[in-house]
């Protein structure tokens, strides 16, 4: 339960302060953003940041947010180079954040069906008002957590993507978000982002989210994504986590899922140095379908938190959910699936599977599947593994003259790669695939086996479609 | 103003000063110092467990009731409650079991176990807790015989005040939660149970506690201590007849297992769940830990949960010596307006610890029922393991099943397994049955019996029976 303080609460002081220091920054806004604003650093104020002592963050401390002073970015410049080495190399409409601001030379979004909207958010706001006014803050702005309130109140920047009905969207939607390197002596850079996804209905698409750091990048990234699907729309969601080591990333994602839609998460996370994901799915109509799929690597002391929720809200509604967690070093993993059946939402199906490797003594996993279920005609599952490499497998390889590191190497990686199966975006799985490869220690000797397997293969991993949730 | 409220609060205290009344058999309701002095007075006490007491209460006054379960309750109110009740005559008090007050042996003998044969024929001692103070104790000479304690509390702080000074609140310290805190100060009475070095006690312990008195809270503390090599097996089953005000009952259970020891703690639960708008049944708010404090020791904890309004109760094992196991195997039933909140906590602390948790509940009616666990692995306990499994099933869909399980896992070298399903009997099933010939209800119980076999396995023979028997009485009018 969060409980209204009168007083403000400490750790607020640090954005409260930049707050007020930006004022005339956000004087363009039109007078209905004006208040949204308001009302969200007010609430932010009343919340501070979430303590140890509330459920939620029970393993996650953010109270060390509160302690540095931050800045907005002023500029979005990038020479493009830059950008081509750290972004996927795939065909798709793109829009590029840097540090949080639009940079439009990078862009690139020609060939766009006439049915379907990207554009950055803050051009939306000030030229197209009616597109975003009535959906922005629709699905965050009722139960406001500290982080979203506190998203609402620099809310600036970020993609509207809208897909007309019926229309299926022939190349993916790429959303780029790119840290700079900080610079020595200035504040942390935090940036606040906003998706806004819209799908008509029984319109089709995919969009790639990926954020990634300039190395020496110590960005504080707050996401806020919307999603908002009509009957019978699908929706495939990539996120690709790279942020530097020194970066802080939170996101909050809800979605909403009207009958017959499909959303699907696929939440892939390498880097960061405190990261949390929240995704929230209300499932609000028959044969309405979540899928959230996901896989974090933590190494050294690298802090990975996530937390779902599928709310089965309606009768007849479906969820599937599997994570990977693997941890080396000091790592800290955190698991928390919630699915929440309510009262006369019967035939239910909803299964939920984590599975954890650990690789380090030290390295830690904290997993939750918690099951809430008001309704009997229901078939709901959760399992939740931990543990190490089987040493029959090891040895099994062995035998067979592949050495003992790169026989643990291969097994982590084909425990990491059952996720990346029907992954769909075959740039993806490779990326994710060479990125766990690196990662692990070099005397696993992967990566050339890895090039040879894309070599050979044009990209082993992403051997099967999505034919098995279509 | 503050120093007139100050006044007024020392003059009320004076005004009913620490005068103790040990003539008396009940106090009125409320709780505060003289009480637990009268308690401890009654019960004869020294000082230092008066101390021990009056410290406990202090903090308990510092704490709030915890709010996390999933439950929903009136607050209670604690000055309500009368906090001592002797039985109705203590001075003819039974010296056999034909002296036993006939109502005491049909309450029994509803329960199907009639005491005296199963004290006779399955050579079971009893120290049947009637209201606060024991009232039988048999079996005490073979016991004796072998050098296994087993005699109330109240006469172990007398007898034994070494050990219990030892080993009292040294695995659920008294301020550990705000019940533990509450039952501390005025825990009335209780088990204690030592069995010395490599003793295997003879025979299986039991305690079957009834709450009676209306408005009376009760509150046991059961003290197991299983020296190296000694095994014990306890049983405790419960009943309460049918009453308006709500009862509270918070038990504090502590067992200590030293080297290669094992403990086997069984419990039938089958408290006053309330009528059917869930009014007047018992809160049930226990506080049960076992410390494996040896190497390869064992503990075992097997409940079977169909009673009570209210369910708050964590069995839980501390793993501390090398290679100790840990096993918690659970069936909670609820019907009606019931509501449990129910698990175990095992915590991995030394190295090769074992723990199994097989959790089964059984929700119909209006009743909500909670799985809440912590499976936590430290970073020393070295290829520690752990199998969970916690099942749910729904009748009728008025009913909520819950599954909270908590993993916290610290070693690369730990293997932690978790599975829950949730659902309701399979049409398929009861259609399968109906087929043969099966009514309904026969065919739910025996649907229900087996989704249960895993737990009941592990209950000793006569408990299991019962347990069965318990199963379907509960389950009676759920399905129609």
């Amino acid at each position: 339960m969060t409980a209204l303080a009168t007083a403000p609460v400490p750790g607020s002081e640090a954005f409260t302060s930049e707050f007020a220091a930006r004022k005339p920054r956000f004087s363009a806004d039109p007078s209905w953003m004006a208040a949204r604003r308001q009302a969200g650093i007010a609430r932010f104020e009343a919340l501070g940041l979430p303590t140890r002592k509330v459920e939620a963050w029970k393993y996650t401390d953010t109270q060390s947010l509160g302690r540095q002073a931050y800045q907005l970015a002023d500029d979005a410049t990038l020479s493009s180079a830059v950008m081509d080495e750290l972004a996927l190399a795939i065909d798709a409409y793109r829009l590029v954040f840097v540090d949080g601001l639009y940079n439009a030379e990078l862009s690139d979004v020609a060939g766009l069906p006439d049915t379907v909207r990207v554009v950055p958010l803050s051009h939306a706001i000030l030229h197209q008002p009616e597109v975003v006014g009535g959906s922005l803050n629709r699905l965050t702005g009722i139960d406001f957590t500290p982080f979203v309130a506190l998203n609402s109140a620099f809310t600036e920047e970020g993609a509207v993507i809208q897909v007309g009905p019926r229309t299926v969207l022939d190349k993916p939607v790429y959303a780029l978000f790119i840290s700079r390197a900080a610079v020595d002596g200035q504040p942390v850079t935090m940036s606040h982002p906003r998706l806004l996804m819209q799908l008509g209905s029984r319109a089709e698409a995919s969009v790639i989210e990926h954020h990634i750091g300039e190395t020496g990048a110590t960005n504080f990234t707050n996401l806020v994504a919307e999603v908002m699907l009509e009957r019978g729309a699908v929706l495939n969601h990539y996120k690709l986590g790279e942020a530097a080591t020194g970066e802080t990333h939170i996101a909050s994602v809800q979605v909403e899922q009207p009958r017959d839609s499909q959303y699907r998460s696929v939440n892939l996370n390498t880097g960061g140095g405190l990261v949390r994901n929240d995704i929230v799915c209300d499932l609000n109509g028959n044969n309405a379908h979540a899928r959230l799929d996901g896989l974090f690597f933590g190494r050294d002391r690298q802090h990975v938190d996530t937390h779902t929720l599928v709310n089965h809200n309606e009768a007849l509604t479906f969820s599937d959910e599997n994570y990977k967690g693997i941890l080396a070093d000091r790592a800290r993993g955190v698991f928390n699936g919630r699915v929440l059946v309510k009262r006369d939402s019967q035939k239910i199906e909803a299964h939920q599977n984590n599975a954890n490797l650990l690789l380090s003594d030290r390295a830690e996993i904290n997993t939750k599947p918690e099951l809430e279920i008001y309704a009997d005609d229901v078939k709901c599952s959760h399992g939740t593994t931990t543990g190490q490499l089987d040493e029959g497998a090891v040895f099994a390889l062995r035998a067979r003259g592949i050495d003992e590191q790169t026989a643990r190497g291969l097994l982590t990686l084909a425990f990491a790669n059952e996720v990346m199966t029907g992954l769909g975006i075959d740039a993806i799985a490779e990326r994710i695939e060479r990125s766990v490869a690196g990662r692990l220690p070099s005397r696993f000797h992967l990566d050339e086996l890895v090039d040879l397997s894309v070599e050979l293969a044009g990209g082993t991993v992403a051997v099967a479609r999505d034919e098995d949730f279509a | 103003m503050a120093s007139q409220e100050m006044e007024q609060l020392v003059q009320r205290e004076y005004k009913q000063g620490f005068v103790t009344d040990i003539e008396s058999d009940t106090i009125p309701p409320g709780l505060d110092e003289s009480v637990i002095r009268f308690i401890s007075a009654k019960k004869g006490e020294p000082e230092w467990m008066l101390e021990w007491r009056l410290d406990a209460y202090q903090q308990w006054l510092k704490m709030k009731a915890p709010s996390w379960a999933h439950l929903n309750y009136p607050d209670i109110d604690y000055q309500a409650i009368s906090y001592f009740s002797a039985p109705k005559r203590p001075e003819d008090r039974p010296q056999s079991l034909d002296e036993v007050d006939p109502k005491l042996l049909e309450t029994y003998e509803k329960l199907g176990i009639p005491l005296h044969e199963r004290a006779a024929l399955a050579g079971v001692a009893v120290d049947a807790v009637f209201d606060s103070v024991s009232v039988t104790t048999t079996f005490k000479k073979e016991l004796s015989e072998a050098g296994v304690i087993f005699c109330s509390i109240s006469d172990a702080i007398k007898d034994y005040p070494d050990l219990i000074k030892q080993y009292l609140g040294s695995v659920v310290p008294k301020a550990d939660n705000y019940f533990t805190a509450l039952n501390a100060a005025v825990f009335t009475d209780g088990s204690f149970v030592f069995v010395p070095e490599g003793v295997t006690c003879p025979m299986e312990l039991s305690t079957y506690f009834r709450i009676n008195a209306a408005n009376t809270g009760q509150f046991e503390r059961t003290l197991i201590i299983c020296e190296k090599q000694a095994q014990v097996s306890y049983l405790e089953g419960c009943t309460a007849p049918q009453r308006d005000e709500n009862q509270l009952h918070a038990a504090v259970v502590e067992l200590v297992a030293l080297e290669d020891a094992y403990i086997k703690y069984s419990t039938v639960q089958n408290w006053y769940p309330g009528d059917e708008d869930g009014k007047g049944g018992i809160y049930n708010f226990v506080t049960k830990r076992a410390d494996c404090r040896g190497d390869r020791s064992k503990v075992s904890w097997t409940q079977v949960e169909t009673g009570s309004a209210i369910t708050w109760k964590y069995p839980s094992c501390i793993l501390r010596g090398k290679d100790s196991v840990g096993e918690f195997y659970s069936v909670a039933v609820t019907n009606g307006r019931q509501q449990a909140d129910t698990g175990t906590k095992m915590i991995h602390i030394g190295e090769g610890t074992k723990s199994t948790i097989v959790s089964k509940g059984i929700s119909a009616g209006n009743s909500e029922q909670s799985y809440r666990g912590l499976v936590k692995i430290g970073p020393r306990a070295k290829g520690a393991r752990n199998f969970t499994q916690c099942d749910s099933l729904l009748i009728g869909d008025r009913c909520g099943a819950h599954t909270f399980p908590y993993q916290e896992i610290g070693n690369a070298t730990a293997t932690v397994e978790h599975e829950a399903t949730t659902s309701k009997i399979g049409e398929d099933q009861l259609f399968y049955c109906r087929q043969r010939g099966i009514s309904e209800e026969d065919a739910v119980n025996m649907i229900v019996n087996g989704f249960c076999k895993d737990v009941f396995q592990e209950l000793p023979m006569e408990f299991a029976v019962e347990a069965e028997a318990l199963l379907n009485v509960t389950l009676e009018g759920a399905v129609g």
